[in-house]
């Protein structure tokens, strides 16, 4: 009994290999805190302005902090897995949603739950139009993902002040609030709730359909899978409209916890943040197998980072330095190179102990 | 027998290049762009120090664009450039008007004139520039990390680096910066004023070393062996390999090159503004990765050319120069128009390479 358990935990882990960069780079960072100040820890229940009861503590501030970087990351490995590049227009079409978002809302008189569901489908419409628009570039014109999206990196930002004509204009109501915050009631941040529902939406795509095991086909080997039927260009455009729709949930929740919209820092350098992800959650940057769950944990572990620094009073501006240093650590100790070193030293003890085990008899 | 020589003669002659191509495109589109300018918005453009003010504002842009050529040739990537620009720039002006206590304490104690700290921000800004080159170099190279990941790593640490050492703006003492900022006069292409005094054209001595470390960088590129390995190494590392090249040492010197021209950049931007701040060179990475694409780079490895490099610069500056001379003065614009013009000309290569190679099979 113990020894079959023994046996799947190992599978588990040799399985999923890829997943152990994350999960280590979480716990080191959990365990650093646990003796720098156990405090971290607490989570305590708060009564907020409304005098609903709300959880507060450092763990869900990463939980919820990371919400948009989670959601972007999702469509971000789908992106690499499937064309082999990135996107890093991703901030400037989260701009571009929360702009017509913020834009619909605002031309709508009163605001009704449905003129906000209304006006997020309209914003999710414009962003999967502009990751089409990437799509295509890449799939058609067979450009490399960032030089074609280094079009929209360059002007969307522009593109949504250009919208709403060169104000940051807000919106207030208790609506927006519920979705950024709180819901009156549910003690839990709702971008939380909002990952939640993006993780069963793809649990449920990539369960019912066959797009994971196709989006990986293609990215493995092109001519390959084309040869088999697949429609390559076609899954490229799927994935790059994904990520668009990711784009503008993401671009929801950023409006909505300021309750406003601006272009300029609205999810700031997120491209960056979310390749990290990717990269971090074991993924290969130039496509083919992909596993959403090691970006996910990739995109926790850096909101956990950024938390640590902040609560060890760093900050904001040096915060990146700091980052730096810990990601290029991370990233040399999951380097090919350094594990097949590691690999050596461990035969060779196993060897050494093995000899001195022969002599012993 | 005429026949024969004749139907040698041609089977010898080699065919354009995709790297001669892209350049003669690059070229022709800048001098139509150009010339239409001249045509329709006249005024300034008449004026041949429209293009040395073009040139004194983007010196430092053709350096690390050059760098980032070199790395983009070996199918590499470097996002830090911008980022070491700024750093370099940073210190420099510290070292300048010693708020660096090292360097006033090294001054003092060698009783050298207040003139003698532009050699110490000189050598500075090569040492910061060589370091970020070794370390960036041997971590890609050595370590087989993913050039977009450490370079990122890099870009972070020195944005936080600046604001690590100083949150305020710098600013160059005055003295210091008559000597940096002394400009070269050419007369013959000097301009009247509205009294009809004739103005002569003015260069910084930035521009200059620019110039220089194109033609160095392209004498390399084109001459010499390292520079023939960098192209190698990028169009197919595994037959690079087979014919005995070190890839690991291309790949290293190429970031180290890079490096290098960053520190350089540095300088040089600094030499333009005189002054250190946290949001120097915002963007430049981009605006590099851009100018190289315009010039006819893959980033794939193995195509590109410096010279094309340089009129990538100028062709994207000038679209600039366009917008605002055009009077489109809302803030939007600009961006707006130069992602137009890239979309154009990335389309334009595609379809270009598309059809030749279609032709080929």
């Amino acid at each position: 009994m113990t020894m079959n358990k023994k046996i799947t935990t190992k599978n588990f882990f040799t399985n999923n290999s890829q997943l152990l960069v994350p999960l280590i780079a979480i716990l080191l960072l959990l365990i650093f805190n646990l003796i720098r100040d156990p405090s971290f820890f607490s989570i305590g229940v708060a009564t907020n302005n409304n005098g609903d009861p709300v959880l507060q503590g450092n763990l869900i501030s990463i939980l919820n902090g990371a919400s948009e970087l989670v959601v972007i990351s999702m469509g971000m490995t789908l992106v690499t897995a499937a064309s082999g590049g990135q996107d890093i227009s991703v901030g400037a079409l989260a701009a571009i949603a929360g702009s017509v978002f913020v834009k619909v809302i605002k031309s709508g008189g009163t605001i009704s739950p449905a003129l906000v569901l209304g006006a997020f489908l309209l914003c999710s419409l414009v962003a999967m139009i502009f990751g089409c628009f990437n799509g295509m570039l890449v799939s058609a014109f067979g450009i490399q993902p960032m030089i074609a999206t280094l079009i929209l990196f360059t002007c969307g930002r522009s593109i949504a002040y250009w919208i709403n004509g060169g104000a940051t204009p807000t919106v207030s109501s208790p609506i927006i609030t519920a979705v950024g915050s709180f819901i009156p009631g549910v003690p839990v941040p709702t971008p939380i709730l909002i990952v939640i529902l993006m993780a069963i939406f793809f649990g449920l795509l990539f369960r019912f359909t066959t797009l994971n095991l196709y989006i990986q086909t293609v990215g493995i080997n092109q001519n390959a899978s084309r040869l088999n039927g697949i429609h390559v260009a076609g899954i490229k455009l799927l994935a790059f409209i994904l990520l668009g729709l990711c784009c503008a949930v993401a671009g929801v929740i950023g409006v909505s916890r300021l309750s406003l919209i601006n272009h300029e820092t609205i999810l700031l350098n997120i491209e960056m943040d979310a390749i990290l992800a990717v990269a971090i959650g074991g993924n290969n940057l130039g496509g083919g197998k992909f596993k959403m769950l090691g970006s996910v944990l990739g995109a926790y572990a850096i909101q956990a980072l950024t938390i640590t620094l902040y609560a060890m009073k760093v900050p904001s501006t040096d915060v990146k330095a700091y980052k730096a240093i810990v990601i290029v650590l991370l990233v040399v100790l999951g380097s090919p190179v350094v594990k097949e070193a590691m690999a050596r030293i461990r035969r060779k003890l196993r060897g050494r102990r093995s000899t001195a085990l022969a002599k012993e008899v | 027998m005429d026949e024969k020589g004749l139907d040698i003669s041609r089977r010898h002659r080699e065919p354009i290049t995709d790297t001669q191509l892209l350049l003669t495109i690059t070229i022709c589109i800048f001098v139509c762009m150009y010339v239409a300018a001249i045509l329709i918005w006249g005024g300034g453009f008449k004026k041949p120090q429209m293009l040395f003010d073009i040139l004194n504002d983007n010196a430092y842009l053709v350096i690390i664009s050059c760098g980032l050529t070199i790395v983009m040739i070996t199918g590499s990537i470097d996002i830090s450039v911008a980022g070491v620009t700024a750093l370099v720039a940073m210190t420099g002006v510290m070292i300048l008007n010693g708020s660096m206590p090292f360097f006033s304490v090294l001054q003092a104690s060698l009783g050298l004139a207040d003139s003698s700290r532009i050699v110490f921000a000189a050598l500075m800004a090569l040492l910061i520039g060589l370091l970020f080159g070794l370390v960036q170099g041997y971590l890609i190279a050595y370590l087989e990390i993913q050039p977009f990941i450490i370079t990122l790593a890099g870009m972070f640490f020195a944005r936080g680096m600046i604001t690590i050492l100083s949150v305020d703006p710098q600013k160059a003492p005055q003295a210091l910066l008559d000597i940096l900022q002394k400009r070269i006069e050419i007369n013959w292409l000097g301009s009247p004023n509205k009294n009809g005094v004739i103005i002569p054209a003015r260069m910084e001595v930035g521009v200059v070393i620019a110039i220089l470390i194109v033609i160095l960088v392209f004498c390399m590129l084109r001459k010499m062996r390292i520079g023939r390995s960098f192209y190698a190494v990028g169009g197919n590392r595994q037959s690079a390999l087979m014919l005995g090249l070190n890839v690991r040492k291309t790949r290293f010197m190429a970031h180290l090159f890079c490096g290098i021209l960053s520190g350089i950049a540095g300088f040089v931007f600094m030499m333009h503004t005189g002054a250190g701040n946290a949001t120097n060179a915002t963007a430049g990475e981009m605006n590099a990765i851009a100018s190289s694409i315009i010039g006819g780079t893959l980033l794939t490895g193995g195509v590109g050319n410096v010279i094309g490099t340089f009129f990538g610069v100028l062709t994207l500056s000038t679209i600039k120069a366009i917008v605002t001379t055009s009077g489109l003065r809302d803030p939007w614009w600009q961006s707006i128009t130069t992602g137009a013009m890239l979309c154009l000309f990335i389309l334009l290569q595609s379809v270009i390479l598309m059809r030749r190679h279609r032709n080929k099979h």
